[in-house]
């Protein structure tokens, strides 16, 4: 094999092996992107039927309920102008609470309601996520005018 | 009055920064020995200068001066002593200081270590260095002086974040900013070179223990945040493909192709303008990990600061240090001359091969961290690219990279017979396919292809690393001191990868996770060990109060441990922290976090069996071993410079 030939045998293995992976690539992000929507894009029917996506918020005060010594707890997420009842199996994290930023990853259940496979974590008490920061900012604007 | 001092001093130190980026580089420009002279006494004053500033900070911290804003919001009088030093670069500004006497740290280390250099060179090099201690110094006193004060003082401070109040977290920040940083070294050596518009044969000689010396600190740094996350924050989990921590991979990545790009260059005088590309990317990413952490445009741990100035301003810092290096790059780079070729079946090859990987790669993780940034910043809705991409992405180059890892390590310069590598690596090979299909079978009765893959990939590699060093002692009867040291370091790191790769496959395919309710006196089992919820108490912290539960674990009947998982609160920000408990093991960790009273006296509880999860660290630490022991190789001690600056380089390979 001449050296010319062996350079382009490289060059076309090297662009053949970039174009599969940059193809798999873009489907494996069009499949794991996740959008956030607030409490009232979800009441305005933004938010996907059927599909995970994030839903953010404020924790509304008194929503948290659990059945006694069960892992399964419902609260509300709100913006002050819509809220979205959520339902969640398993371990909080630490710095969940009423009257608290809260980002949740699920879906609808076709009943208006939430269910959440992953309740976000916060780092630290005075931070809000600056999407809910925005969402609230949002509706509070929507609702001035 | 001290406070104002470490002001004082950084404002020195920007003034001699700026001497010491601009005279030197007019010096080689002017061929003014006079003026390249200063170089090393404005780098040297500038270290001093920052190291003051720096202990000043300290100080106030370990003083409890609650006059400084910036001791106030991150400290507390009843914090312990060394959270106290930790709290130095626990927020934005201090971390920042931190960046800039590392950076300054590097600097004086190039001044001791660039003697044997050409004098033009090493005063481009320091100049460059300067222009980027310049750039941070500016952004420290413009936007985020630690010392500003409050007034009126306040009586007692804000405390540290309590997830920072951590042992990993004391060291994880200057280990890792020695890494970050450092990157700024080949950096300079590639700007340097391009500004003297030709690369020297020993060029790549130069650069290359700075840069494995950066990599190192990098590889410690990531692996002790994997660490902390995993005990901390993760909930047992160890790399989230947070934006931050891809902040810090990237540069990683790049730095890793540059090391073995380097190689190329030093040993075959070719990837010339490859390998500049490279440390100017390496270094460009590092800055963009600077720039996404600290503009706050991030939803993290470690963004602290959200004003947009700061953000401008180091978007601003960016485009000058990383564009003016690409535009040198477009009109230098050309001119460099390439010598000699080399066939399809070569260790050029191979290394071309793990470039492109890594390359690919890193642009993927690029891509999937700033996409939701772009598309945030033009308003088209708020997204995040979930793991399951990260996974994949990475998984798809990284798969074929870890297959020729093993193979390349063998290969030799310019050409060799595919046939004596074949011979070479076939047992190595089968022994790995074997026991890759085996074991998991045998140890865990049950494994998915992809299982199948990564334990075959990680035996491989592991086995092929010890191929070369195990032949040596059997075949001559002698130690392998055959070997250079810079080869056992390169056959160690690769070791490292290996058991890497066999720590990561396993624990995610045999991770067992389970969130429970129990309550005390409650027993179950988990994946073949027995918990037995004891007992709740009440503890107290220095600076917290804690509820602690009482777990014992038996297998078999035995008792293996007790594990006293803790809930925190946190007294000064009242803050609930979970702190995990972990029985660390060889081959398996277990892992139990007390979550929250779900009434009646029950607890929610995350029990997770975590196999082999500790290689994942024990692989980055001896990629680490590997790279200190090549850096240790004497060869890059003994440098003869000729007069003229010419430096003779060829030197014959053996393997």
């Amino acid at each position: 094999m001449t050296a010319r030939r062996q350079r382009m045998i490289l060059i076309g293995l090297v662009a053949t092996g970039v174009t599969v992976s940059a193809a798999l690539a873009l489907r494996a992000f069009q499949e794991n992107l996740l959008f956030f929507f607030s409490p009232t894009q979800v009441a305005a029917g933004e938010a996907p039927e059927d599909g995970v996506f994030r839903l953010g918020g404020m924790v509304l005060e008194d929503s948290i309920e659990r059945e006694l010594g069960s892992l399964t707890l419902s609260f509300v997420v709100t913006d002050y102008a819509h809220s979205v009842p959520v339902n969640y199996t398993g371990v909080l994290p630490d710095l969940f609470g009423e009257s608290q930023g809260v980002v949740a990853r699920g879906s609808l259940d076709g009943r208006g309601g939430f269910v959440a496979e992953e309740i976000l974590a916060k780092h630290d008490e005075n931070y809000m996520s600056p999407e809910v920061a925005d969402a609230l900012a949002r509706a509070e604007g929507a609702a001035a005018p | 009055m001290i406070p104002e001092f470490g002001q004082f001093a950084l404002i020195l130190a920007l003034g001699l920064a700026f001497i010491q980026a601009v005279v030197p580089l007019l010096g080689a420009f002017r061929q003014r020995e006079d003026w390249m002279a200063l170089a090393r006494p404005a780098a040297t004053g500038q270290f001093v200068f920052v190291s003051v500033a720096f202990l000043v900070l300290c100080h106030a911290f370990l003083n409890d001066d609650f006059s400084v804003l910036y001791v106030a919001t991150n400290s507390n009088s009843a914090l312990p002593t060394p959270y106290k030093i930790a709290a130095v670069w626990g927020a934005h500004e201090g971390s920042l200081l931190l960046w800039i006497l590392i950076l300054s740290a590097w600097t004086l280390a190039v001044t001791v270590g660039s003697r044997s250099l050409p004098e033009d060179f090493a005063a481009r090099v320091l100049g460059v260095l300067g222009i980027v201690s310049v750039g941070m110094l500016l952004f420290t006193l413009l936007t985020s002086n630690p010392f500003d004060r409050l007034f009126p003082a306040a009586t007692d401070g804000n405390d540290l974040n309590p997830l920072l109040q951590d042992p990993a977290l004391v060291i994880h920040p200057p280990i890792l900013y020695a890494g970050y940083v450092g990157l700024a070294v080949p950096f300079a050596f590639a700007i340097a070179a391009l500004l003297a518009g030709s690369l020297s044969p020993a060029w790549a000689r130069w650069t290359r223990p700075w840069t494995v010396a950066s990599w190192m600190f990098l590889t410690v740094g990531i692996a002790l945040g994997s660490w902390w996350a995993y005990y901390e924050l993760g909930w047992g989990g160890w790399w989230f493909w947070d934006p931050v921590e891809n902040a810090s991979f990237m540069p990683w990545l790049m730095g890793t192709a540059l090391i073995h790009s380097l190689a190329v260059t030093e040993r075959r005088g070719i990837f010339k303008s490859w390998t500049l590309l490279l440390a100017i990317a390496a270094f460009s990413l590092s800055l963009l990990g600077t720039f996404l952490v600290r503009s706050g445009i991030l939803v993290s741990v470690h963004a602290f600061a959200s004003d947009p100035a700061r953000g401008l301003f180091i978007l601003l810092l960016l485009s000058v240090i990383s564009g003016g290096a690409l535009v040198l790059y477009a009109v230098r780079a050309r001119h460099l001359t390439v010598e000699g070729g080399f066939r399809l079946l070569s260790r050029e090859s191979f290394l071309l091969m793990n470039n492109i990987l890594l390359v690919v790669a890193t642009a993927a993780v690029l891509f999937g961290t700033l996409y939701p940034l772009f598309l945030d910043a033009l308003g088209q809705g708020k997204i995040s690219v979930g793991p399951p991409y990260f996974n994949m992405v990475f998984l798809i180059p990284m798969l074929p990279l870890v297959a020729v890892i093993g193979v390349g390590m063998h290969t030799t310069w310019v050409r060799m017979s595919g046939e004596s590598l074949i011979r070479r690596l076939m047992i190595p090979a089968g022994v790995a396919l074997v026991l890759g299909v085996s074991l998991p079978w045998l140890a865990f009765g049950q494994a998915s292809v992809l299982t199948i893959i990564g334990v075959t990939a990680g035996l491989w590699v592991v086995g092929s690393s010890l191929l070369e060093p195990i032949r040596r002692v059997i075949r001559r009867g002698s130690a392998p001191m055959a070997l250079t040291r810079g080869q056992l370091g390169m056959f160690l790191a690769h070791l490292g990868v290996g058991i890497f790769v066999l720590g990561a496959t396993v624990t995610s395919s045999y991770n067992v996770e389970t969130d429970s309710s129990a309550s005390p006196g409650d027993r179950w089992e988990v994946d073949g060990y027995e918990f037995v919820f004891r007992d709740v108490r009440q503890v107290q912290g220095p600076n917290y109060e804690a509820t602690e539960g009482e777990f014992e674990v038996r297998r078999n009947g035995r008792l293996m441990t007790v594990l006293t998982p803790q809930k925190r609160v946190y007294r000064v920000q009242a803050s609930p922290m979970t702190e995990a408990a972990i029985d660390v093991g060889w081959t398996r960790d277990l892992f139990v976090a007390l979550g929250d009273p779900l009434g009646d006296g029950a607890w929610s509880l995350r029990v997770q069996i975590k196999p082999l999860i500790r290689f994942i660290w024990l692989g980055a630490l001896i990629m680490a071993l590997g790279g200190l022991l090549a850096i240790s190789d004497p060869r890059y001690r003994a440098q003869r410079v000729r007069v003229d600056g010419r430096v003779g380089s060829q030197q014959a390979e053996t393997i």
